[in-house]
């Protein structure tokens, strides 16, 4: 506890004991870990209200600090809350009163359209056998909790493969290892990098879900690439060599000669690399044709080409010309 | 395994009267209930909480069971949520837990 314990109770200095009491007592009514399950956070918190109470509350300790002889660097007795144990398996120990473990299913009956219990042992919930632990296990060892996060991860990197960092609610800041061929969506599983096990049972596990951020220009479907590569008229009709970048750095593509709108070109092995069992893919190009800025040249030129090319593209669209 | 005397060392200010009255009301469980009661360190912190909840939290000794009650309905739904995520399969669990955050965002904008 580095911070001044009177602005952690949000008190002012003149505060009486019973204002100091009662702006624990607030404070821990939001923060208390063992009612706020979920929130990492809660604890830092309570934790905090907690030592800045037991200081305050103590007229010896608070008139030292007061004076300066002592700062805010108090230890909150250590302690293990509630909800360490009460998620784990021994903690159906506190099946709500009377309830046995079957009688789960009846908060989520009508969720999944089940009338009534699910009776012993029945599917998907309650069967006593899938590890609720009666009293003589409950000093078995059992694995910490699992650790969700999310993580955004950049086109080429989600594609390509490679190293980047992940931080943590509770501030860990770990390297991650983003494999080749990541896909949105995909969870990654860091073994052990969960929370704290149990009676000497393992540490969970971290899953974090990659979220990979769409490109400017490079599409992906399945092992593949796609981009569409802007080609000018002359580039179109007369063949060209153009630059494409890929993944890996640009590459020269030679555009056909007589190429159309839509064409597609293929280079082969310049898609997401080789990964787990998918061989390399590849990168398709798009051709748009891009008519730019016509001078009177080129004009003149589509006159007379036009006359000799009566052929309508839109034939089969059964349109009338 | 935790005797009763080891528990009234590690929760100074417990008395006796107090852990006898949480055991007869059901709202502490001794492992082995006997002459001789056998805690677990489950059960220690569930006397905490207990304190914690009368003394700190002002909850008052009849209200006591309702707030037990819906705290261990929400650690039961913990408990079975946890268990069914470790059965599903990834994409499973994705949807589900995108589905989730999703109803979270909408919910705290509602309110």
């Amino acid at each position: 506890m580095a911070q001044d314990p009177y602005k952690i109770l949000g008190v002012p200095r003149t505060a009486s004991q019973d204002d100091i009491k009662a702006a624990f007592r607030k404070l821990a009514k939001k923060h208390h870990p063992d009612l706020n399950p979920g929130n990492a956070a809660a604890e830092a918190k309570f934790k905090a209200a907690s030592a800045a109470n037991e200081m305050l509350s103590d007229p010896e300790r608070r008139a030292a600090f007061d004076r300066g002889e002592i700062d805010a660097e108090g230890k909150p007795s250590e302690r293990a809350f509630y909800r360490q144990y009460a998620d784990a398996q021994e903690g159906a120990r506190y099946q709500h009163a009377g309830a046995d473990d079957a009688a789960f299913a009846d908060i989520f009956a009508d969720l999944f359209n089940r009338g009534g219990r699910a009776g012993n042992g029945g599917p998907g919930f309650g069967g006593a056998g899938s590890g609720a632990a009666g009293p003589g296990a409950s000093a078995r060892p059992v694995r910490g909790q699992h650790i969700q996060a999310r993580l955004a991860v950049p086109f080429g990197l989600a594609t390509s493969g490679g190293a980047t960092r992940i931080i943590l609610p509770d501030s860990r800041n770990l390297e991650v290892t983003i494999p080749a061929g990541t896909d949105d969506g995909q969870v990654l599983r860091l073994r052990g990098q969960g929370e704290a096990g149990w009676n000497g049972g393992p540490a969970g596990d971290l899953l974090i879900e990659v979220n990979v951020e769409p490109h400017a220009f490079f599409r992906r479907e399945g092992d593949d690439i796609h981009i569409d590569l802007p080609v000018t008229v002359a580039e179109a009709v007369l063949g060209a060599k153009v630059t494409v970048p890929t993944l890996t750095g640009p590459v020269t593509l030679t555009v056909p000669r007589h190429s159309d709108h839509g064409k597609r070109l293929r280079l082969r092995g310049r898609g997401v690399p080789a990964h787990a069992g998918h061989a390399e893919g590849d990168l398709y190009v798009t051709l748009h044709l891009v008519v730019g800025k016509p001078d009177a040249a080129l004009e003149q030129a589509l006159v007379d080409w036009a006359a000799r090319n009566p052929d309508d593209p839109r034939a089969h669209l059964k349109v009338v010309p | 395994m935790i005797t009763i005397a080891a528990v009234y060392r590690s929760i100074p200010g417990l008395t006796e009267g107090e852990l006898l009255h949480f055991i007869e009301a059901d709202w502490v469980r001794p492992v082995r209930r006997a002459a001789e009661p056998v805690f677990s360190e489950l059960d220690l912190a569930r006397i905490r909480l207990i304190l914690d909840l009368r003394a700190t939290l002002e909850v008052e000794d009849r209200t006591v069971p309702l707030v037990l009650s819906l705290l261990d309905q929400l650690y039961a739904t913990r408990r079975h949520l946890r268990r069914a995520l470790g059965e599903m399969d990834d994409l499973t669990r994705n949807r589900l837990l995108a589905l989730l955050s999703e109803q979270e965002q909408e919910g705290s904008t509602s309110f």
